[in-house]
């Protein structure tokens, strides 16, 4: 690792101030990043820990929703009162990441800034990543690429954004506030992530120095409905082939209401707004359920596309979808 | 664990005087020997992070060591490290405290898991200056009073370990796991997190342990111990 000054703020400005000197980057938990510094992937002249910055509070808000503090940890957020009785989704999909001294340390900021986990990217020994060194080409695109995405790829970078609690965010449409020399801007969760096209190295929409200060959770009619599923090469502490964040409004066992997101598929977490609505109208635990489930598979995979090793993922994604969307209808923790 | 595979290679530099091997302990032998190599102008081993970096030319332009204030089971340290010194190689390399297991370095193993204010943590993936005012808990820290933790009892009870590398770590891990689950924590196998207590089963024990890999396997007793004080 190369060496860095360190800045430590007091507060939100602070850290805005302090970003304005050359390469300079956030840290929360540090789990990506120290990561990327040790292994060179990335580097910095200077890091600010936001530690002490505040932004660690979960509050109700005035709309009915949640706003989670950005430097609240992982951990804490899943085991937040109001996020497991009110975004169970949410919960589940944060349990399901990493492992608990991970979740300990890292922060809702900084899940939603991770890196690729793409192999090729995470280590400089190979010269081919655009994400990396842009202009170098893409490793992954003839090389392994079993964990890689089907859907809204480029010929520049096939990775995918390796999230569980963004997958979640996205199906809850959360609203990402980030502050920067603009003020405050507020960015609905499925714009915030970019596809790669011929820029992969930018992940987000996110300006140099702005900072994520929180995450707006709107009131979520899911809670009573929802089912996380992440399918993994081993049942715990690995990142996801393919995940499915479900949530359902039912009334009377109706559908009036759904969100679905899929991880471990593109860069961003996967959502078609208004695919949903085919779920609409149809009654869980019915045959007519499953077949519209088929049919929002139908729209959220149009287009996927699969290479070497990972063609397996577009009818993994189709069979995931329909079981969280099953386990869903079942009522959140299924039917115990 | 780059200092022990260099020294199978031949040395290329001079052996330590007999009578001060004799007196050295394999890791202040292994210190001394890694000073050694860098006078060579072989790559510095990891251990050479706590001496001062040089002052190169344009000074101010270079991260110096700076005050870093731990407090580390009980006893408060007045240390100077670069900002890049991880807690792990503080724990280690400055306070000698080498309970705590440097395994992959990189978040994938959980054999650096310490506490912070009860919590805990892998000590690879963060910085020690990140953690000033706050009290680390390391394996050494368990049994302060040099009597064994119910925890500790049972997994020496039930084997719970082969090579033992990685026994700090889950000696860490399963103490904090064991006040998450008084605290009512949900894991990812929580049947639904909207209930207040999870109930301890095997699924959750292995759920919540996942974070600390055993190459020898000794899973199953490790299992046994938890259960044990767990319940």
């Amino acid at each position: 690792m190369q060496p860095f000054f360190y800045d430590r703020a007091g507060d939100p400005d602070q850290a805005l101030e302090f970003a304005r000197q050359p390469d300079s980057h956030f840290i929360g938990g540090g789990t990506n990043l120290i990561d990327l510094l040790k292994n060179e992937v990335q580097s910095a002249a200077r890091v600010i820990d936001l530690n002490r910055a505040g932004l660690a509070a979960i509050v109700p808000a005035p709309d009915g929703g949640l706003d989670l503090g950005a430097l609240a940890r992982n951990g804490d957020t899943a085991n937040h009162a109001l996020v497991r009785r009110d975004f169970p989704l949410l919960s589940q999909a944060l349990l399901s990441g990493a492992s608990a001294q991970l979740r300990n340390m890292a922060t809702n900021g900084g899940n939603l800034l991770q890196r690729t986990r793409c192999h090729y990217f995470n280590d400089p020994g190979f010269t081919q990543c655009n994400k990396r060194v842009p202009g170098s080409g893409c490793a992954a695109l003839e090389g392994f690429n079993r964990m890689h995405a089907i859907l809204g790829v480029s010929e520049a970078c096939i990775a995918t954004h390796p999230s569980d609690m963004c997958v979640a965010l996205a199906a809850l449409d959360a609203v990402v506030v980030a502050h920067g020399a603009q003020g405050e801007r507020r960015i609905p969760m499925r714009e915030f992530h970019r596809l790669p096209g011929d820029q992969p190295h930018l992940d987000t929409v996110l300006a140099p120095g702005e900072l994520i200060t929180g995450i707006h959770l709107p009131p979520s009619p899911f809670a009573g409905h929802s089912h996380y599923l992440k399918v993994r090469d081993r049942s715990s502490y690995a990142f996801a082939l393919v995940s499915v964040a479900a949530g359902l409004a039912l009334r009377g066992g109706v559908v009036v209401g759904a969100g679905v997101a899929l991880g471990g598929v593109a860069a961003k977490p996967w959502r078609i707004p208004g695919a949903e609505a085919c779920l609409l109208g149809t009654r869980v635990d019915t045959a007519q359920f499953d077949r519209a489930a088929d049919a929002l598979a139908d729209r959220l995979l149009a287009g996927a596309r699969g290479f070497k090793d990972n063609q397996f993922k577009v009818a993994l994604a189709r069979r995931s979808i329909l079981r969280a969307l099953q386990l869903a209808g079942q009522g959140t923790g299924g039917s115990e | 664990m780059k200092k022990p595979r260099k020294l199978e290679a031949e040395p290329p530099w001079p052996a330590p005087p007999a009578a001060a091997h004799a007196r050295l302990s394999r890791r202040e032998f292994l210190q001394s020997t890694a000073v050694a190599v860098s006078a060579t102008g072989l790559p510095l081993a990891p251990v050479l992070l706590r001496a001062s970096a040089p002052a190169p030319a344009g000074a101010d332009a270079f991260p110096e060591p700076v005050p870093v204030v731990l407090e580390v089971n009980g006893r408060r340290h007045e240390l100077r490290l670069e900002p890049r010194v991880t807690l792990l190689d503080a724990l280690r390399e400055s306070l000698g405290l080498t309970g705590t297991k440097k395994g992959c370095d990189h978040g994938q193993c959980g054999a650096c898991t310490v506490l912070a204010d009860g919590r805990r943590i892998n000590a690879c993936l963060t910085l020690a200056i990140m953690h000033e005012n706050e009290a680390i808990t390391t394996v050494e820290g368990l049994a302060p009073d040099g009597r064994l933790s119910p925890l500790q009892a049972a997994f020496i009870a039930c084997d719970a370990f082969q090579c033992g590398y990685c026994t700090p770590g889950q000696l860490c891990s399963a103490t904090a796991l064991l006040a998450e689950l008084r605290a009512g924590q949900a894991s990812a196998v929580s049947p639904d997190v909207r209930r207040p207590r999870p109930v301890v089963t095997e699924a959750e024990l292995r759920e919540r342990m996942s974070g600390n890999l055993c190459r020898c396997g000794a899973y199953p007793n490790i299992l046994a111990a938890l259960r044990k004080v767990a319940g």
